[in-house]
């Protein structure tokens, strides 16, 4: 008993002396709170309730380094970057592209892809933009605005010449309300169109609220032509040669890849980087 | 007041006539620019109008928009005397876009976000504070902002100052106190819109227009009531002819933009709700044929493969009745932009001499790179000529009124479309041209940019990935980014130019004595002569300059030039928004033509205020 004393009396003051020399190093994260950079109002993935699953990522890593959590917020939109992670208001935004160039993004934790969203009672069946039930449907898309830029389904049906049956849905959605995104999936339940292209975590999370059954589809070609990706990675970020941080993430994203997958899993996020039978 | 004013202005017209120095400009507002011998010799004699020839009451100065001042103590000779006289800190850090305004021996001055108005005391020594007004506007109207937080300036009208806010309020001071009128909401940030532009004040309504064509908005123009702030009509840039406020006195000059509801029929289904054409430039007013002229700004979204047609009423001119509305003419100078070609740019109006008659004219330096003469009364193009390098069209039909586009530049996604000019901010962006009677010159601030689309970027926006093409922008033929221009609208040619190495985002004042002052990104202040273009002094300020100069008569009597200095809006982004020098594709790939401001300038609001000895 007394060498079994010894010996947990010996494994806190280990623990205690790599908490005091974390202090002093480069990991200072595992003291100082884990500033997050993120959207007050953009669930599925962040709201200031902290209901997003980006949000229940951001405790787990912060259960993780042994801290809390302090959120930076602001709208995800033009300057989003700038005005947090660049301007040291926070230090790691949990979700971005992989290999976006404004900040550091670290080995992705899943893979999503845009997907056709439809009522099953339909029966429509739609998995790829070359359908011809497309011409003449009407076709709900998000629009990105102005910014040169579009969302990749409304590039793949407009090089088809798939347009004057498009209808647009902001992608900043309607700001007032708890849910901005999600008018273009109300709509495919309400019937106002018949068929919905949409980022998946933000089709699954609000299919899956709809009082009616709603069929997410991954579509295809998921690369269209030699160019536009209908999937990307997501990843986490920091600012560049914040070393030591992204190398925390990237080790968290390792070890709790299990309890990621879970948290997304509960918020219907649609993967493509599992193996099939994973896939839900 | 009226009627002496058109006496005053007949007189003037008579005296530049005989003298034969110069096309004299038409629409004569209150504020004309009567020189006070003529004022007196026309005054009834028992109630003399007061002399506002000192004065420069809203942004474009009068209401044909000619930012031209009859003052002339500042001349070629003795302007190399100019000395700052006071400075006033606004404390704020973005782009300074505003003209300083003044009436009744004060300035009135708007900062960028947060939009704070400080009215200064010229009748004293240094020009302290007389009152300050903080309108507060929602902090995240700056994340909506597509191009720096602006605000282009407030007006003066009836004892009143109006100003309007970034988070979309149009708000009336009382110009003594400062105290609040009233205030009106009139747009939504939830969907993307604010407020950058000037209103302009009408009789008894002021006439204010959104901004946020980037964000999917649907532009309008708003008339409120200036004693109550009520609004009284509201004119959409897209939809139905009703929203449109199109109606029997519609009677555009081009076959193309007849027809009933071509505010929805030139879009593909719906499209148009999303469809831009937003007003967020400048409005010029002629008192005689009692119409408002505006642009409208590009259409939305960008990929122009998702809304084929002309997307009316977009990237065009509007002329409306100032009372009701209505519309009379419209002209589209960019049918189905490609290139984000805005058609916000003023209107300058004037009647000069073409063909051996007097027309009556409005002159736009447009996006497009095209110096535009159009007849105001019916909306025909009687010219257009290029004013800078211009290789994405190939002139404009004059049949049609249409520009001959290059179809081989057409972007498309994945398509690489290199050296299109000018590239997205145009020959010219927002920043105002002046106009001089007496040289018969435009003076514009002009830019030379060309552009390259290519690749695909993933990016990220409220958790949506997408791909756009990068945007890279760089100096056009010769290398200089800037050019100071001065266009002759009856020859159809440059009289002058001045090479700028950044782009000339800056206002014009022209005056009486000839002498055009402008400034440049990297802090100059300069006066230049007006006939010949020397430069005849300069002075360094301590931000760059996108503001608009202005010249006035203190109350000492004497002449004095003002202008706010503060680097920020779109070009200036990299260094007011702080940007990565490394990411050239920033701020809409304006970044990438402009590394090396963060060297020439830092940021920071300052009035300067400029007076001879």
């Amino acid at each position: 008993m007394r060498r079994g004393h010894f010996f947990a009396l010996f494994v806190s003051f280990v623990v205690v002396s790599l908490r005091v020399l974390g202090t002093s190093g480069p990991g200072t994260i595992a003291r100082d709170p884990l500033r997050v950079c993120a959207d007050p109002n953009n669930l599925p993935f962040t709201n200031s309730r902290l209901e997003g699953f980006e949000n229940k990522i951001a405790a787990l890593l912060a259960r993780d380094l042994g801290t809390r959590v302090e959120y930076t917020w602001f709208a995800q939109r033009r300057g989003f970057l700038r005005n947090t992670l660049t301007a040291r208001a926070c230090d790691v935004v949990i979700g971005l592209p992989a290999d976006t160039d404004a900040a550091w993004t670290t080995k992705p934790y899943y893979r999503s892809t845009y997907v056709f969203v439809t009522r099953r009672s339909r029966k429509l069946r739609i998995r790829s933009f070359d359908d011809p039930q497309l011409r003449d449907l009407r076709i709900g898309v998000e629009l990105v605005g102005d910014d040169s830029a579009n969302t990749p389904p409304a590039h793949a049906l407009s090089r088809r010449g798939i347009v004057s049956n498009m209808v647009g849905f902001s992608v900043y959605g309607d700001y007032r309300s708890n849910s901005p995104p999600s008018a273009i999936i109300a709509a495919v339940a309400r019937g106002d169109v018949d068929v919905a292209a949409a980022w998946g975590p933000m089709a699954g999370y609000f299919a899956a609220q709809q009082p009616v059954v709603l069929d997410i589809v991954p579509v295809q070609p998921q690369l269209d032509g030699r160019f536009l990706p209908q999937t990307f990675s997501i990843s986490m970020a920091t600012r560049r040669r914040d070393t030591a941080r992204h190398e925390r993430l990237e080790q968290f994203i390792d070890r709790r890849r299990n309890e990621i997958d879970r948290i997304l899993a509960g918020y219907h996020v649609p993967r493509v980087d599992l193996p099939l039978e994973a896939r839900r | 007041m009226r009627r002496s004013a058109r006496l005053f202005t007949l007189l003037l017209l008579t005296l530049l006539l005989t003298y034969g120095c110069g096309n004299p400009a038409s629409s004569a507002p209150a504020s004309a620019a009567a020189p006070p011998a003529a004022a007196a010799a026309v005054s009834p004699g028992v109630n003399p109008a007061p002399d506002t020839s000192g004065d420069w009451v809203r942004p474009g100065r009068d209401y044909a928009s000619t930012r031209f001042s009859p003052l002339d103590q500042i001349t070629p000779q003795n302007v190399k005397q100019l000395s700052v006289k006071t400075t006033f800190s606004t404390g704020v850090l973005h782009g300074h876009e505003a003209a300083p305004i003044v009436v009744n021996d004060t300035m009135y001055i708007v900062t960028p976000w947060p939009n704070l108005v400080y009215a200064l005391d010229l009748s004293k020594d240094g020009a302290p504070v007389k009152w300050k007004y903080e309108p507060k506007p929602l902090a995240a109207a700056q994340g909506v902002a597509c191009c720096d937080v602006v605000n282009r300036g407030v007006v003066y009208a009836g004892g009143a100052i109006f100003l309007n806010t970034l988070d979309n309020r149009t708000i009336a001071l009382d110009a003594a106190s400062g105290k609040e009128k009233w205030a009106t909401k009139l747009g939504d940030l939830s969907k993307g819109e604010t407020i950058t532009m000037a209103p302009l004040v009408v009789k008894d309504k002021v006439l204010v227009g959104n901004s946020g064509g980037e964000m999917g908005v649907r532009g309008w123009l708003t008339a409120l009531d200036a004693n109550t702030g009520r609004v009284a009509w509201r004119a959409y840039s897209t939809g139905p002819d009703k929203d449109v406020l199109i109606g029997p006195r519609f009677k555009p000059f081009y076959a193309s933009d007849r027809g009933g509801d071509l505010g929805i029929h030139t879009w593909p289904a719906d499209a148009w709700r999303n469809g831009g054409g937003t007003v967020w430039g400048w409005i010029s007013y002629d008192p005689q044929l009692n119409l408002v002229y505006y642009g409208t700004s590009n259409p939305g979204p960008w990929n122009h493969e998702q809304r084929p047609g002309d997307n009316k009423w977009t990237a065009g001119v509007f002329a409306r009745d100032a009372d009701t509305g209505e519309a009379v003419w419209f002209y589209q100078m960019s049918p189905h932009d490609l290139w984000d070609y805005d058609g916000v740019n003023e209107q300058v109006l004037a009647d000069i001499p073409i063909g051996g008659q007097t027309r009556k004219v409005m002159m736009r330096a447009d996006r497009d790179g095209y110096v535009y003469v159009i007849d105001r009364t019916s909306g025909e193009v009687i010219s257009a000529d290029p004013f800078v390098a211009v290789t994405s069209t190939k002139g404009v039909d004059p049949k049609t009124g249409r520009p001959i586009e290059d179809k081989s530049l057409e972007p498309a996604l994945g398509r690489v479309v290199r050296n299109v000019c000018p590239a997205s901010p145009g020959g010219k962006d927002w920043q105002p041209t002046a106009y001089s009677t007496r040289t018969g010159l435009l003076y514009i601030p002009a830019n030379n940019l060309c552009m390259d689309f290519e690749g695909v970027e993933a990016n990220y926006i409220a958790g949506t990935p997408f791909v756009g093409a990068n945007v890279r922008m760089y100096a056009g033929p010769g290398g200089n980014r800037g050019e100071f221009i001065a266009w002759d609208p009856v020859a159809r040619r440059k009289a002058w130019s001045i090479k700028e190495s950044f782009p000339v985002w800056s206002g014009v004042a022209a005056t009486g004595s000839d002498v055009v002052f402008y400034g440049t990104m990297d802090g100059w202040f300069k006066a230049v002569n007006g006939s010949s273009g020397e430069e005849l002094w300069k002075s360094k300020v301590g931000s760059g300059i996108v503001g608009q100069p202005v010249t006035y008569r203190g109350p000492d009597g004497k002449q004095y030039v003002a202008v706010l200095a503060g680097v920020g809006g779109w070009s200036g982004a990299i260094v007011a928004g702080g940007l990565d020098p490394r990411d050239g594709t920033a701020a809409l790939g304006f970044v990438n033509a402009m590394p090396d401001l963060p060297q020439a300038t830092t940021s920071g609001g300052m009035l300067y205020i400029f007076g001879l000895p």
